[in-house]
């Protein structure tokens, strides 16, 4: 049985972890970044930010003034029990979220969308967002944080089978271009493509596939993870870099995640991922240990699972 | 390292100041900064709201910032990270807000339209510095020395209330306008832009267009 003040307290720590700790693998990707880049304005740009992340780890705050919209991923093991069931386990998340935005600081970014009321703690109507996972064993739960600035950087088009590739490419193109200018994205950035599904799944699987994949993972189609880096080299090859100043530096990684659609279409949605790709995610055992990582291990080939009965290796954890 | 020109300004900063500033100059600040965006903007220029302080004691760099911030039960207020938010937004408002404010330089996320600097800035010999990033947040809240005083909470939230600071070496920022209008966004896009032209070619448009791309809404999309 996990405890509920355990989860709390884990959610906290996350909060804090995401707004401050850029991800390793963010942070290698942009220094490969670094030593490519040849625009002088560009370099400066990534440079800045390396010596920011350096800042935010030392003296303990959080690395950009916009620490995003916080929200909770969470999956269950099969055989994971909850102190308090499922509702606790929400209280325990919206506690947290209140309590380290005032704790980290935060900035307090939710209101309402009409009145714009501010709570001052970013919870409020639907916030933070919860979704939730499963996973065929394990008395465990991951929890992972995402604090993703919510403004610029996402698009959606119904695209059709006739528009093919061709049609995919430019409508990634557009959205790099159309939000790379001034460097409104905050790139270089993960960008996530959601390929597929109805449209609030397509853009739902393209913000996991920002948000939710490491730098340098690959989807396990292999056809598909080519597309992931020709749209990568597509994207650095603009002349766009970082805050649209001409460079290469647009694309720390592109991540494609798929999800069947209507046979008549070929939904497509794009996110960005920021200079501050803030996410944290963390293991609670059942015995109340926890174990932090970086990686949200969220996509599994059981996640990705394409048949009716689930008859794969049920122990191949969090396979990319 | 970066051949770019770093300048130390100090707050307020005349209009000869200004005028040293090239576009791409790396600008640090000392003195008085205060945060203003939208919600303050509507209430001081809209509504005709008094500003809560003069503008002496605001200072004359207007931060588009909702900075990452607490005020404790007794008061306390704390800074932990700044950056900006995007500027484009809040044109509508600026030119009212110089005459109000008295600013002359306008600190935030990717800059305006040159034209914007033309008809609102060069009048009121205001300049704007972007944030670089974005954003430097942690960089930037190691600047900051005192937080003078937090204005229009109640009214406004944390975010969108007046944060007065005094900062030393507070940066780094790029000069994006400079007093004759020009953005150093403009210059860089229009050397972008031959490349983007030929990344296009032999692309064609989705089959289901929308409005946007065609502004007659007697067309269809199809």
């Amino acid at each position: 049985m996990i405890s509920a003040a355990t989860i709390e307290r884990t959610a906290e720590a996350l909060m804090a972890k995401a707004a401050i700790e850029i991800p390793e693998d963010y942070l290698t990707g942009l220094r490969a970044c670094a030593e490519t880049e040849k625009g002088e304005l560009s370099a400066f740009v990534i440079q800045a930010m390396l010596e920011n992340y350096d800042a935010a780890k030392e003296d303990r705050r959080a690395m950009c003034g916009d620490t995003g919209v916080p929200r909770w991923y969470v999956k269950y093991g099969n055989e994971a029990r909850v102190e308090g069931g499922p509702v606790a386990l929400e209280a325990a998340l919206r506690r947290a979220t209140a309590t380290a935005t005032h704790d980290v600081p935060l900035r307090p970014n939710r209101v309402h969308p009409l009145w714009r009321t501010d709570h001052d703690n970013n919870v409020g109507i639907n916030a933070p967002e919860i979704d939730y996972a499963f996973h065929p064993d394990g008395e465990w739960i991951d929890l992972t944080t995402v604090h993703k600035g919510g403004l610029f950087g996402t698009d959606y088009r119904m695209l059709f089978p006739g528009d093919g590739i061709a049609g995919i490419k430019r409508f990634y193109l557009d959205a790099l271009v159309a939000f790379g200018k001034r460097g409104l994205a905050c790139q270089p950035a993960i960008v996530g493509v959601g390929l597929g599904g109805s449209k609030d799944a397509c853009m739902v699987l393209g913000k996991q596939a920002s948000c939710l994949r490491i730098v340098g993972s690959r989807n396990p189609d292999p056809k598909i993870a080519a597309l992931e880096l020709e749209l990568k080299a597509l994207g650095n090859s603009i002349g766009m870099g970082a805050m649209g100043f001409m460079g290469s530096s647009m694309v720390v990684d592109c991540n494609i995640e798929v999800g069947y659609c209507h046979t008549g279409g070929m939904p497509m949605s794009v996110h960005m991922f920021c200079l501050s790709s803030r996410r944290a995610s963390a293991r609670i055992h059942a015995d109340g240990r926890v174990d932090y990582r970086t990686d949200p291990e969220w996509f599994t080939s059981y996640s990705r699972r394409a048949t009716v009965e689930w008859d794969g290796a049920p122990r191949a954890r969090a396979a990319e | 390292m970066s051949g770019l020109r770093k300048v130390h300004l100090s707050l307020p900063a005349s209009t000869e100041d200004l005028r040293r500033l090239q576009l791409g100059d790396v600008v640090y600040l000392t003195g008085r900064v205060f945060t203003a965006r939208e919600g303050v903007y509507k209430r001081a220029v809209e509504e005709g709201v008094a500003l809560p302080a003069s503008p002496a004691e605001l200072g004359s760099a207007n931060f588009h910032c909702s900075p990452a911030a607490r005020i404790d039960d007794d008061g306390t207020r704390t800074i932990g990270a700044v950056t900006a938010t995007a500027s484009f937004r809040f044109a509508k408002w600026l030119d009212g807000w110089f005459a109000l404010s008295k600013c002359n330089i306008i600190i935030g996320k990717g800059g305006m339209t040159s034209a914007d600097y033309r008809s609102m800035f060069v009048p009121h010999a205001a300049i704007y510095l972007t944030t670089v990033g974005y954003g430097t947040g942690a960089l930037l809240g190691r600047g900051i020395k005192n937080v003078v005083a937090a204005h229009w909470i109640e009214e406004l939230g944390l975010a969108q209330g007046v944060w007065v600071m005094d900062v030393e070496n507070f940066g780094p920022f790029l000069v994006e306008s400079d007093l004759d209008g020009n953005s150093l966004f403009e210059r860089e896009n229009a050397k972008i832009e031959p490349r983007i032209a030929a990344l296009y070619e032999g692309t064609k448009p989705p089959t289901l267009r929308r409005f946007g791309e065609t502004d007659d809404r007697s067309d269809e999309v199809i």
